[in-house]
């Protein structure tokens, strides 16, 4: 059920995420305006919205790779300010669009993200994103667009996050590899780690959504079940969800 | 200890003025080839002697204030203070997308001579007058300068065209540190690498300037090449002091306290 606490758009259930009036863009121009939201802590939360909305402009905010001009944003409700940044990071991982793929085999990347990595750990986690063993002394730039964003995931799990922010990470892929992504999804949403995930696929925002936020010229127009907003008032937002396609 | 270069003066070369002009008959020379290739490089050729003889009388004026052995070192020391500003401006302005850059190339510079002048002073390898101050610091400084410009502007791109990886690995939990350590490795060894080259084929490719000075003026040959070889060792130690302290600085002007790659505004390409 979609509530309004004062200003601040949220669902019924445990947030991860507490942002109130957030500002926020790379220069003193901002991109994200005054956007206050609860992100839930379960199941899969997609940003969506056209190119160049704020989506992944909020989504930086989440891990601090970028801080916001004003507003605030705490996490497990302590501010993101009195986190350890590092400490922050590795609770909430972060996938890009463009996979960073380091120098060296599959299993150096793996290191990079914990460098006393067991063999049996690193093996069980490409099985868990469903990359083969033998992968794991391939050189990693060699992988294919599909093999190298679940790598990225599976890099990403080791550090147990208990959430997951996803900036468009089918974008660069074909159907069949942006479905085993999608699956994989769904699989860490059921393992209990909550994801944001952005996109501007209503396909596959209908896919995989559990909440959509929506994200236009760097408001957030609306919060809710993928379900309510398919009904709402408003066309733009039933046009970004994919209602009624 | 025994300095290598005793401090009693050489029979110095003086070619004097006719031996100048003889030897300008080489950028006559210089700019026949040019006329004849049709290079349009003579104006060029005959400023750039020009300059460099009025810049070198200039100098070999004032160094005159400062290498006598009744000089005050307040001299020097001033002249050490003028050149460390000097280079520092000249790498602001060849560097200019480093942040703080003045300040940083001046501490890098600053360290670099308290290094090397410090073990050459310290151990009695020269001793501590004008004449050695100032030449000394002067090939460091010199040497040094190119190393930090190329290192400033490897590092800036580093963390401007790798910036996807640099995130990449601040989103896994590393330090900021961590997460640039491999990008400052390698604009590090890009750096250094010529100046280890250049001591590796010293001699055989051509003979070093500061030996070939002191043969032509009349040093013995085996004692140039002790002089040479410890100058060697200085610009190896002065180039690798300052890209380190330059390479670490830059690299904490590149991430906020939060452990964040800040943006920056590239001036160059």
């Amino acid at each position: 059920m979609v509530e309004r606490r004062g200003t601040v758009a949220t669902v019924s259930g445990p947030s991860v995420f507490e942002l109130r009036d957030v500002v926020a863009g790379p220069t003193a121009d901002p991109i994200l305006r005054d956007v206050s939201v609860s992100i839930p802590a379960e199941g899969i939360t997609v940003l969506a919205g056209p190119s160049g909305g704020g989506k992944s402009t909020l989504l930086r905010l989440l891990n601090r790779l970028d801080d916001p001009i004003s507003g605030e944003i705490s996490w497990k409700g302590t501010s993101l300010d009195e986190w350890d940044p590092t400490e922050l990071r590795r609770q909430v991982a972060m996938i890009f669009q463009q996979p960073p793929l380091f120098e060296g085999t599959v299993r150096d990347n793996l290191c990079v993200a914990s460098p006393d990595v067991s063999d049996d750990r690193a093996l069980h986690v490409l099985d868990h994103v469903d990359l083969a063993p033998e992968l794991i002394d391939r050189d990693a730039s060699l992988l294919s667009g599909g093999e190298a964003q679940r790598m990225c995931v599976a890099r990403a799990l080791l550090t147990d996050p208990d959430v997951v922010l996803a900036d468009e990470p089918t974008a660069a892929l074909d159907t069949a590899a942006r479905h085993t992504v999608e699956d994989l999804a769904r699989k860490l949403a059921a393992s209990g780690v909550a994801l944001v995930w952005v996109t501007h696929d209503t396909d596959q925002l209908r896919r995989l959504a559990d909440h959509v936020g929506t994200v236009v010229d760097g408001r957030l127009t609306a919060f809710g079940h993928l379900e309510e907003l398919s009904e709402s008032a408003d066309p733009t937002v039933r046009r970004l969800v994919g209602a009624g396609q | 200890m025994t300095p290598v270069v005793a401090s009693s003066s050489t029979d110095a070369a003086q070619i004097g003025v006719w031996g100048l002009a003889a030897s300008a008959i080489l950028i006559v020379v210089a700019v026949v080839v040019s006329l004849w290739r049709q290079l349009g490089l003579e104006r060029s050729m005959l400023w750039a002697a020009l300059r460099a003889l009025g810049q070198l009388i200039i100098v070999g004026f004032a160094l005159q204030l400062v290498v006598g052995d009744d000089d005050p070192l307040i001299w020097s020391f001033l002249w050490l203070f003028v050149m460390l500003c000097f280079a520092s401006w000249i790498t602001a302005q060849r560097a200019k997308d480093v942040p703080r850059v003045f300040l940083l190339s001046f501490a890098s510079y600053l360290a670099a001579m308290a290094v090397t002048l410090g073990v050459l002073f310290g151990f009695g390898v020269y001793e501590f007058e004008g004449r050695t101050i100032v030449p000394l610091a002067g090939i460091a400084i010199g040497n040094s300068l190119t190393t930090n410009v190329l290192l400033s502007r490897q590092l800036i791109s580093a963390a401007t065209e790798q910036r996807r990886v640099i995130e990449g690995r601040l989103a896994l939990g590393l330090t900021a540190r961590d997460a640039f350590q491999p990008h400052l490795r390698s604009s590090l060894r890009t750096a250094l690498v010529p100046q280890i080259e250049a001591t590796k084929a010293v001699g055989i490719v051509a003979l070093p300037g500061a030996m070939t000075g002191l043969i032509l003026a009349g040093v013995d040959p085996l004692d140039a090449v002790l002089v040479q070889i410890s100058v060697m060792y200085l610009v190896l130690g002065s180039v690798a002091t300052t890209a380190t302290v330059m390479s670490l600085g830059i690299s904490r002007e590149l991430f906020t306290p939060a452990q964040q790659l800040r943006r920056l505004q590239r001036t160059t390409g």
